[in-house]
């Protein structure tokens, strides 16, 4: 089985976000880059499939030079080999059309990606792929098996979670729960010294155009402060709490 | 040319979203001197939705569309946008709607904004204002393409009633055996409990309630508020709680109207799953917690003291006021 995990090269989630050039661009200064947290679970889970099945794991990031050291720390977790799309993502459709080239041209049987990058939050890379392509696609994936061409999995849905029965080759918006967090991998020294040695290549984008743009970008106004309660006050809070706020 | 909705409903009944995203789709069409039409896949009582202001609705009635399935609802929301000429169509953001609408965008070649957060800042260009960044920022975004796909989030402009004259007319969009190639085997819902997805209030608990043996007064103040329970990632990865209730950046998003965390002290990730909520009560013993910064109203105290007697004054509030 060829797998194909597609990263997103995001700010850590701890990160501090500011934006500069007008808040026409975030603002990259002292943020640390990271693979996007839900990649990273379906990178585990590929991880997985080559340890236990012999699936051959590529990483593939849409992005400039500036992303190879998230590639190359996907590649030391235990990826087989990294592609770059040597371009600018400039929005969802002209992502997910640089990636639908490089499944249809590698022939993947299974592709993951995070169901949503946290930069973004766009939440359609993933399954405009599979638009693109016409390939089977499971949203919001939090578990996987594949016996020869036949899938069983589970996704979220609002209040539980579903059982499907699917088949190769399938694309997948993942999420936690395809491993836990515990079970997450870190790259260890023998893993960093052999992902020097594997193949990181660069391919040059194909011409696509982007249907959206970030124009602007807002910081949400600076809230009031808290009004605080003591124990010996909570008539007065549920009294604001129906009054002031209207929530109950 | 008029705008296009997609209603969900679950078991023939209307999903308060879709109430959410009729009010919004009126508002937006009023604007452009347009009207509303909702396409609608085994719903009963449609006429609940012109209490919105939907003009038109197309029912879809089919046994192969019993459940929810991806691929043959975006074909359907395709096909009723076609036949209706629509340049505008609005999703909600619940799991369902989520998962369909990059499909959607695809099969109308449309641009699509999702976790948009208001009515359009301009519509000539098309702008919208959406959530970036895990909450912590906006992003205003500009649409290009002719058709354009929106996903509405949820909260985040409200039900408003706007009554108008509706006329029904029986959808048949073709389906073809590819869009039932991911087939649903079983489902596990979790029963008698308000889940986040549908909540207004959300009661949720940190490390600071020290044990699960701790939940009961918070499942006690969700019950009287009709409130759906949740917990922070440290308290989901101990074990203590199961994961579907984890809200956090990596876990679900919360935007409900209320939220009360009781006993978590606020990391940066928690406060942005949860940021979108419009009214946050913390309840936490360090006055120090980062959370306070964040909240609307806080009790600083022993949640051990607080909670249940909050609890006693809530139910005594909604006895007098039910």
């Amino acid at each position: 089985m060829k797998i194909l995990v597609c990263i997103s090269h995001v700010p850590d989630t701890t990160s501090k976000i500011n934006f500069t050039n007008g808040d026409a661009e975030f603002d990259t200064n002292g943020v640390q880059f990271v693979i996007n947290p839900n990649d990273e679970f379906g990178l585990t889970r590929a991880i997985w499939f080559q340890e236990q099945q012999g699936a051959n794991v590529t990483v593939v990031n849409v992005g400039g030079a500036d992303t190879e050291p998230t590639l190359r720390k996907a590649l030391a977790i235990g990826a087989n080999e990294a592609i770059r799309v040597n371009a600018n993502p400039t929005d969802g459709f002209f992502v997910a059309t640089q990636l639908a080239e490089v499944i249809k041209n590698g022939g993947y049987d299974l592709v993951i990606a995070g169901k949503e990058s946290l930069d973004y939050n766009g939440g359609m890379v993933p399954g405009m792929i599979a638009g693109l392509l016409g390939y089977n696609f499971l949203n919001s994936c939090i578990g996987i098996t594949v016996d020869g061409n036949a899938v069983k999995a589970s996704r979220e849905i609002d209040g539980g979670k579903e059982t499907v029965s699917t088949s190769l080759p399938l694309i997948i918006g993942g999420q936690k729960g395809l491993v836990e967090e515990k079970d997450l991998r870190i790259p260890n020294m023998r893993g960093i010294m052999t992902a020097r040695t594997k193949a990181l290549t660069i391919l040059e984008p194909v011409t696509a155009s982007s249907e959206t743009k970030a124009v602007k970008f807002e910081k949400p106004a600076p809230k009031s402060a808290v009004k605080l309660y003591t124990v010996d006050q909570l008539d007065e809070l549920v009294n604001a709490l129906h009054n002031e706020a209207k929530v109950i | 040319m008029s705008i296009l909705i997609y209603a969900e409903s679950a078991e023939g009944k209307f999903k308060k979203v879709a109430f959410e995203l009729a009010s919004y789709a009126k508002k937006v069409a009023g604007d452009l001197g347009t009207t509303v039409t909702a396409v609608t896949v085994n719903a009963g009582n449609i006429s609940e939705l012109s209490k919105y202001g939907v003009d038109k609705v197309l029912k879809v009635n089919s046994d192969k569309l019993s459940g929810f399935n991806a691929k043959a609802y975006a074909d359907v929301v395709k096909q009723a946008a076609e036949k209706e000429n629509v340049k505008l169509v609005l999703l909600s953001s619940t799991t369902d709607s989520l998962y369909m609408a990059p499909l959607v965008a695809v099969a109308l070649k449309a641009g699509y904004a999702s976790n948009v957060v208001g009515l359009p800042v301009s519509t000539s260009p098309f702008q919208v204002k959406r959530n970036a960044f895990s909450n912590k920022a906006f992003n205003i975004t500009e649409i290009a393409t002719e058709v354009k796909v929106l996903g509405l989030a949820k909260n985040s402009y409200g039900v408003y009633e706007n009554a108008s004259s509706l006329t029904e007319e029986d959808f048949n969009p073709s389906l073809n055996d590819a869009d039932f190639s991911v087939k649903v085997e079983s489902t596990e819902k979790t029963t008698g409990k308000v889940t986040i997805a549908d909540a207004d209030i959300v009661v949720s608990g940190g490390r600071g309630l020290k044990g699960p043996e701790n939940w009961g007064m918070l499942e006690e103040m969700a019950s009287v508020l009709g409130a759906a329970t949740a917990c922070s990632k440290p308290v989901s990865d101990l074990g203590w709680r199961p994961h579907s209730e984890h809200v956090g950046q990596t876990g679900k998003p919360v935007a409900t109207n209320l939220y009360i965390a009781v006993g978590i002290s606020g990391a940066i990730q928690h406060i942005a799953g949860i940021n979108s909520s419009k009214v946050k009560l913390v309840i936490n013993s360090d006055a120090d917690a980062p959370f306070f910064k964040v909240a609307d109203y806080g009790v600083v105290g022993d949640a051990f003291e607080i909670v249940p007697k909050l609890t006693e004054k809530l139910k005594a509030f909604k006895a007098q006021n039910s």
